[in-house]
């Protein structure tokens, strides 16, 4: 006999959404010797069906896990990722850490604070936008730096930002500067930080010039490291399935020295051999 | 004069570089195949014998931490990544897993095969969305093409990899705070002993390294220990990704020999900022002591930046000119450390709130004479008194700052207030904004 999976949990999820997310919850674990470690993706995972970690998710995950609601709400309210309040569609997160603060950081989210009308951890009336200071997120090079959903908006500036959060709010697309081709929603963001991923890998650059500042430099002066007669042969290029749309350059045989990897872009130990 | 040596970042100016093929005609996987035909305590031999230090910060050599492990005991035995940059200044490993994530993933296959690991975890901050698309997909094509899963190319190896997203909490930087995350609790640092090696994951023998760590293994393997440790100084061997950000003309990642200069990277940036001269700066991270132009001909290696008084951490050089206040910069490091204290032991908990009380009052135009010898007594309770290494990196900054510069701390207490613009030092012109009390409370408010 199948239960009804709602008699079984005191969360107020309806049936049908009890079953998917006891299906993800399912996978989640499969992925750990030891389901407890599943927490973190689960409740990435509530966020993206409630946009943010509520009353029913803290019981989901409990009754999932066989844990109490309070282990993980203790476990909740360590991460500043889960919101304890409902989220808007787009974390719009400036970074105030010292090196971007200075670089106009400050400026940036006065602004932006200014122009929202709201503050830290708030949220735009219309449910768009929740503004906030983020701490250092690894782009210093790039700085200063807004993060909208966790893409990379690199080189901002008060004008730049006002004007990225102006589109979010009229539900336009913006466009990351190291991302994704557009920026998905929070409740999106959530379920792919859960370890479901949506097939968007492939868009956007793999660098930005900070990123190729030094390469760059040894590309035109014909630097490279030491080789070495004991470098391994190349290997075979293994085609691992569909890359791009049919016809995009992902297609496109190797045509051009660079796809072959000749001149300066050989590796360390090419010369021996 | 010190080249630039192209290994990590080698691949990063192709086109789609984060692709397996793109990676495999550069030469990618020839490492884990060589691997593959060795013996693993071989392995383990040659990334002792190529002098291969912790990438994250702390130094410490990778094949000597490999070894650690106990003689297997037929249980499972852990690789755990540490992607969990969070370090400020520090941005070397994002960019890395962004441009070619397929360095790490041949790293960790190479990596476990050697310390005998068949599950191992990339356990990678949740605040980057595409670099956490461009991992799980990375993995997904080394599996397809063999490299991961049952017997990888025919060796018999089995190995899974499982890529974990942290939820924004700079602790789970700490190895230990970083599995007792990835075992679903609170990030919260353990104690030590007993040592991930012996108890960790699981409580079950654990390797944990940086990303740029292991994505140095492959070259190692594939061109041998000397080639790597031809690179670098006597005692800090092999390339490193150096990282400049801040009042620099061309800011960026240039990968380098360790023992360079910043006088030779900052040759090689186009300087600090034009019209502007270099005032401190961070040789390794915010917590590292910071140096002034006195030390830009310190070797980036990490004894002689131990020498100088600071530590070669991850190799953050954040650039600062003579805009900045030295205060509002140690202010704003400070009100991070007390954001992210885990909260476990009191010395950081009770000691970085107070810091941060401290500095508040002083930049605001509100300190008092003796607020600077209670700035260093408050450090001095802190430093070596915390459960793990936060405490002693939150004092580095003030304690560092206040001996450098002590007539600036000085000058925001005898004229109550900060003698900067604070729009001076940004990269476009702007009106600071005038705060009221009960309106929004902007962005030096401190506090997240």
């Amino acid at each position: 006999m199948t239960a009804d999976p709602q008699a079984a949990t005191k969360t107020g999820y309806d049936a049908e959404t009890v079953a998917s997310l006891t299906a993800d919850a399912t996978a989640i674990m499969a992925r750990y010797p030891d389901p407890r470690s599943g927490l973190l993706p689960m409740l990435h995972l509530v966020q993206s069906v409630d946009g943010y970690v509520s009353r029913d998710g803290i019981l989901f995950c409990a009754e999932t896990l066989g844990i109490t609601a309070a282990e993980v709400s203790a476990v909740a309210t360590f991460y500043t990722q889960y919101k304890r309040h409902p989220n808007g569609t787009y974390t719009v997160g400036v970074c105030t850490n010292t090196l971007c603060a200075v670089m106009g950081g400050d400026a940036i989210f006065d602004e932006l604070s200014d122009h929202l009308g709201v503050g830290h951890d708030e949220t735009t009336d219309d449910g768009a936008i929740t503004l906030e200071r983020i701490e250092c997120n690894a782009a210093c090079d790039y700085a200063p730096v807004v993060m909208v959903n966790w893409e990379f908006f690199d080189n901002q500036t008060p004008e730049t930002a006002t004007a990225l959060a102006d589109k979010l709010r009229l539900g336009d697309d913006v466009v990351p500067t190291r991302g994704a081709a557009s920026v998905c929603s929070f409740k999106q963001m959530s379920r792919i930080l859960a370890g479901f991923p949506d097939g968007r890998a492939d868009e956007g650059v793999g660098a930005g010039e900070p990123t190729l500042a030094g390469l760059k430099i040894a590309r035109e002066r014909g630097w490279t490291a030491p080789s070495s007669g004991q470098a391994g042969e190349p290997v075979e290029p293994v085609e691992t399935g569909p890359v791009g749309k049919p016809g995009s350059s992902a297609e496109r045989p190797a045509a051009t020295p660079s796809d072959t990897a000749v001149g300066k872009d050989k590796k360390p130990g090419e010369d021996a051999k | 004069m010190t080249t630039l040596t192209p290994v990590l970042t080698d691949t990063w100016d192709k086109d789609r570089s984060w692709r397996l093929a793109t990676y495999e005609r550069a030469g990618g996987y020839a490492g884990l195949k060589k691997a593959l035909t060795m013996d693993p305590a071989a392995l383990v031999q040659t990334v002792k014998d190529s002098g291969l230090r912790g990438r994250g910060g702390a130094g410490f050599p990778t094949g000597m931490k490999w070894g650690f492990l106990p003689p297997p005991d037929g249980g499972p035995r852990y690789l755990v990544v540490n992607a969990d940059e969070s370090e400020p200044g520090t941005c070397k490993d994002i960019p890395l897993m962004l441009a070619s994530p397929q360095h790490l993933i041949e790293g960790v296959a190479i990596t476990s095969f050697a310390i005998g690991c068949d599950h191992a975890f990339i356990y990678v901050r949740g605040e980057v969305l595409h670099v956490y698309r461009r991992l799980l997909n990375a993995v997904e094509e080394a599996y397809k093409a063999g490299y991961l899963g049952k017997n990888i190319q025919g060796s018999g190896f089995d190995l899974d990899v499982t890529v974990h997203a942290g939820a924004g909490a700079y602790i789970c930087g700490e190895e230990t705070a970083l599995l007792d995350s990835l075992e679903g609790l609170r990030g919260q640092p353990r104690l030590k002993p007993p040592f991930p090696a012996v108890a960790g994951l699981y409580a079950r023998p654990t390797v944990v390294n940086n990303v740029e760590s292991i994505a140095s293994v492959p070259a190692i393997v594939a061109n041998g220990a000397d080639w790597f440790s031809s690179m670098g100084t006597e005692k800090s061997q092999g390339h490193g990704l150096f990282s400049l950000s801040g009042h620099v003309t061309r800011p960026g990642q240039y990968e380098a020999p360790l023992g360079i200069t910043l006088r030779e990277l900052l040759d090689l940036a186009g300087g600090v900022r034009a019209g502007h001269e270099l005032k401190f700066w961070t040789p390794g991270g915010s917590s590292t002591p910071i140096f002034t132009q006195e030390h830009l001909d310190v070797p980036l290696d990490y004894e002689s930046v131990g020498a100088a008084g600071s530590m070669l951490g991850t190799r953050a050089l954040q650039i600062f000119d003579e805009t900045v206040c030295v205060v509002r910069a140690a202010t704003r490091w400070t009100d991070f450390y007390a954001h992210e204290s885990c909260g476990k032991c009191t010395p950081c908990r009770e000691g970085t709130y107070w810091l941060k009380q401290v500095l508040h009052r002083i930049e605001d135009g509100a300190g008092q004479d003796g607020d600077l010898e209670l700035l260093v007594d408050l450090c001095d309770n802190i430093l070596g008194r915390a459960f793990c290494a936060l405490g002693d990196g939150a004092v580095s900054p003030i304690t560092s700052s206040v001996e450098l510069f002590r007539d600036e701390y000085q000058a925001h207490i005898d004229s109550h207030g900060c003698p900067f613009d604070p729009s001076a030092s940004a990269l476009f012109p702007y009106t600071p904004k005038t705060r009221t009390p009960g309106t929004l409370a902007g962005a030096g408010a401190g506090g997240h």
